[in-house]
């Protein structure tokens, strides 16, 4: 055991701090740092920079444009990434679509889209769900028939992340409705989002933020060559995806920012006779959520580095479920803490000068108006990427043999 | 003790829920919600149609004399229905000061104009360094002559916007954080130097920021009682909201409830799995600790021993605080996305609880005072 960061660790640290210090754009770090998401541009030219430094894909193989990094180097560098904070890589592209395609895909599919999906040249989005299969994501109904050299794709996604700013869109749908099991029917295909037949419409959540849609699918041509995978072992490459999306969601960086950001915020927010931050309630909750946030760093690094020792066995670490449940419930704690910051101020609601129906300017803080929302917004840390429910139901099973 | 209601009390609870299943379904509220006024104006005349808008002043004054009890099951209808009209503001709040501070003549004058519908108020405490503090009033309010000058600036001001007549705090002497020396002053909207700036809140309401720029009324504006006056109206305000918060919290578990049953994923409903029966089950908990809080309130509303209404009010805001926040992120959390979505009631309930959670105080602020207090059942 070496329960500390090398000299080595520590000098990459460093280097990394300097690096997006002098690359990230001020308005993009402004933006981020008030709490909302990246624009579409600000998130694809960030991508593009580190694409070009070589660290937007720095997990996948080397002839890829991954880096020969230790698991902990990785973690150094998106934790900085988080904690400055700058956008992450796109997900969709980075750490679903991009291994499975490494795992899965033909020759030439890689050669097309890995590039381009490490660039941010193309921007995927994820259609697995539907109406009716959300937790049960294999009984899904989304169809596509084989025609010649291509599959006709007929059906509905929904939840589907950013699919206004997607131009391709990776599927799961059902090409053998008769198979013995649900899972045996199904596959993996890219689709371009301008293929005639697809239409997106916005789901507004509770936030008044358009983030998710619905995707329909009517009559779409797809060519075969973009069939991942074998045909109806779509499955295999869909839990090969799911383990890896449910890995990526602790996001300690990016919840220590928030916590520092927080401190600083209520140390200037009045709180009748002194500044919030002097509460002495509101410290202690914060710090206990802190201590919780560093139990979780530390099993980050443990999964990490059993990650790197135990890449040939291939046996799921069981603390790497703790990772999603406890860092969504983490992420959502601070989001409450937020609200308790900004007090009656926070009954504002955002005012975002890029939204039509914009709300009057001026009233409170811009971070006050914005805790609700994202208190509220994030409610679905615990639902999508496999709910916590299910998160559970598989360390029952897996972990504890019930 | 007798916790089932009268004739009369049932009567009322039904004309109400009728009335809102007639206007108030989630698609009416809808287009209610995105309206100007961000409220329906036909409702509130129903409303007033229906008495409820002289409720709870005397005969005497033009009102039906009714009491806290009667607000409680009103407030509880309209919290399961997500209702938008400025009810808190007009009858409870503006009609608590005029009940508790102001003179007959003031009551004569503007009760009967309440409970027809026409007038709307409104009440401007909060400030940006006020937060849940009732005490901490930095608007001053100078003698001029007979009358007074008010000068300062009030933050999230519910209904705000366009409410008729402003109930306004204001410091007539001593220090920004002093018990002593705050006044209350009826200050009509369209007086003099007022200016409003209305926006949404986080629930998709209405408030205003309300600026008072040497704004003149006369002698007659002052409402009598200062700070006890304020921490009076304030706890039949938590009551209410109390009452309101059941109705929500009442109105997200039934559909929770409806959808553990309908929703079906690896083939059959979700309700049959036992982790989200417990979560039912624990919500239903969670509603009968609150909804015993919300009784406790109405009891203590008319309590005439300020501390003992003081110190029981903190507690009913702390508790139904905390099962509101359950209730309401277990509304979301076993719907699954579809509660996530704007068009979809389950996650409007979580919207509202949290705004009613973060009026009048919070959890935390009532905790602290409560403690500092000698808490619940105090020690010899
Ligand atoms: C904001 C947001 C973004 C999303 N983005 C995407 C995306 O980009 N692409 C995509 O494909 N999908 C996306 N999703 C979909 C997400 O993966 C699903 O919402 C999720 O799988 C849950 O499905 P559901 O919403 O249908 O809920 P349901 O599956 O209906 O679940 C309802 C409730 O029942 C519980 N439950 C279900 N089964 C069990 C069980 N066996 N045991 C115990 N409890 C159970 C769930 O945990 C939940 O609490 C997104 C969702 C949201 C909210
Ligand atoms: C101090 C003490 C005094 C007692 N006094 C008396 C007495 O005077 N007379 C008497 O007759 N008995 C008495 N009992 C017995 C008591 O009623 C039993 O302990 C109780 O019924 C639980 O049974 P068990 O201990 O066999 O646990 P089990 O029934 O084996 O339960 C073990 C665990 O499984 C859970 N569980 C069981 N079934 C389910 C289910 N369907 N769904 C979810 N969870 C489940 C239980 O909640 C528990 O957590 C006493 C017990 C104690 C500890």
């Amino acid at each position: 055991m070496e329960l500390r960061f090398t000299d080595e660790e520590r000098a990459f640290r460093e280097e990394v701090r300097s690096w997006i210090d002098a690359n990230l754009p001020a308005e993009t770090r402004e933006r981020m740092a008030s709490g909302r998401t990246p624009t579409k541009a600000m998130q694809v030219d960030w991508q593009k920079r580190l694409y070009a430094q070589g660290w937007a894909v720095p997990h996948w193989p080397v002839e890829w444009g991954g880096q020969p990094w230790s698991a902990i180097k990785r973690f150094i560098l998106s934790e900085e990434i988080q904690s400055t904070p700058a956008p992450s890589p796109l997900g969709f592209n980075c750490n679903m679509l991009g291994p499975v395609l490494i795992a899965f895909g033909t020759d030439e599919q890689k050669k097309h889209f890995l590039p381009k999906l490490a660039s941010l040249d193309l921007w995927f989005c994820q259609g697995f769900s539907e109406p009716g299969a959300g937790s049960d994501l294999a009984s899904l109904k989304c169809a596509a028939k084989r025609e010649g050299d291509h599959y006709i794709v007929n059906g509905q996604k929904t939840w589907t992340t950013l699919a206004q700013h997607a131009d391709w869109i990776f599927l799961l749908v059902r090409t053998d409705a008769g198979a013995a099991k649900q899972q045996e029917g199904i596959s993996f295909l890219l689709v371009d989002m301008k293929t005639p037949g697809i239409t997106v419409r916005p789901i507004i959540t509770i936030d008044g933020a358009h983030e998710v849609n619905e995707v329909f699918f009517d009559d779409v041509k797809v060519p075969m060559a973009n069939l991942v995978g074998t045909e109806n072992r779509g499955w295999d490459c869909a839990k090969f995806l799911l383990s890896n999306e449910r890995t990526g969601q602790a996001r300690v960086g990016a919840s220590k920012e928030r916590i520092r950001r927080l401190k600083l915020i209520a140390k200037e927010t009045p709180g009748g006779a002194r500044p919030v931050m002097e509460d002495p309630r509101f410290r202690s909750r914060l710090t206990d959520v802190e201590v919780q946030l560093k139990a979780l760093e530390m099993t980050t690094l443990r999964v990490l580095a059993d990650e790197n020792r135990a890449l040939s066995q291939r046996k799921p670490n069981p603390a790497s479920s703790v990772l999603k449940i406890r860092g969504t419930e983490l992420q959502q704690a601070i989001s409450e803490l937020y609200v308790m910051a900004a007090g009656p101020y926070g009954l504002a609601a955002p005012h975002d000068p890029e939204a039509d129906g914009r709300n009057e300017p001026d009233v409170a803080a811009d971070w006050q108006t914005l805790a609700q929302a994202t208190y509220f917004n994030w409610r679905k840390q615990s639902i999508y990427g496999g709910s916590t429910e299910i998160q559970k139901n598989i360390m029952a099973k897996a972990f504890l043999g019930l | 003790m007798d916790f089932d209601l009268s004739e009369d009390q049932r009567l009322l609870q039904d004309s109400l829920a009728k009335l809102l299943k007639d206007k108030y379904g989630f698609e009416q509220r809808k287009a209610y919600l995105k309206s100007e006024t961000g409220w329906s104006r036909e409702v509130w005349a129903a409303f007033a149609d229906l008495g409820l808008l002289g409720m709870p002043f005397a005969e005497d004054d033009g009102g039906l004399g009714y009491g806290a009890v009667e607000t409680m099951i009103v407030m509880e209808q309209m919290g399961r229905a997500l209702t938008l009209e400025p009810f808190v503001s007009t009858v409870v709040l503006g009609g608590g000061f005029l009940r508790h501070g102001a003179t007959p003549e003031q009551r004569s004058a503007l009760v009967p104009m309440i409970a027809e519908g026409k007038l709307l108020m409104a009440f401007a405490h909060t400030e940006q360094q006020s937060r849940f503090d009732l005490h901490d009033v930095a608007t001053t309010a100078k003698k001029d002559g007979d009358g007074w000058v008010i000068e300062g600036r009030k933050g999230v001001v519910v209904h705000g916007d366009t409410a008729d007549q402003l109930v306004v705090t204001a410091r007539i002497s001593g220090g920004r954080r002093d018990r002593d020396g705050i006044g209350v002053f009826l200050v009509p909207a369209d007086a003099t130097g007022v200016t409003r700036r209305g926006f949404r809140t986080s629930d998709g309401q209405r408030a205003a920021d309300i600026t008072f720029d040497a704004v003149k009324v006369d002698a007659a504006a002052e409402l009598q009682g200062g700070l006890a006056l304020v921490e009076r109206v304030a706890d039949e305000a938590i009551a209410a909201l109390g009452a309101e918060a059941i109705g929500c919290m009442e109105a997200a578990k039934d559909l929770t409830i409806d959808y553990l049953k309908t929703r079906k994923q690896f083939g059959r409903p979700i309700g049959s799995f036992q982790s989200l029966q417990h979560r039912a089950a624990e919500m239903m908990v969670c509603l009968e600790q609150a909804r015993s809080m919300a009784m406790l309130a109405a009891m203590m509303a008319s309590e005439r021993n300020d501390d003992e209404r003081r110190r029981n009010m903190r507690a009913v805001k702390i508790e139904i605080g905390r099962n509101a926040r359950f209730v309401g992120q277990q509304t979301i959390q076993m719907h699954g996305g579809i509660a996530m979505t704007m068009e979809y009631a389950g996650g409007h309930y979580l919207k509202r609880l949290t705004v009613i959670e973060n009026m009048f105080g919070d959890m935390d602020h009532h905790l602290a005072a409560l403690s500092e207090e000698g808490g619940v059942f105090v020690a010899a």
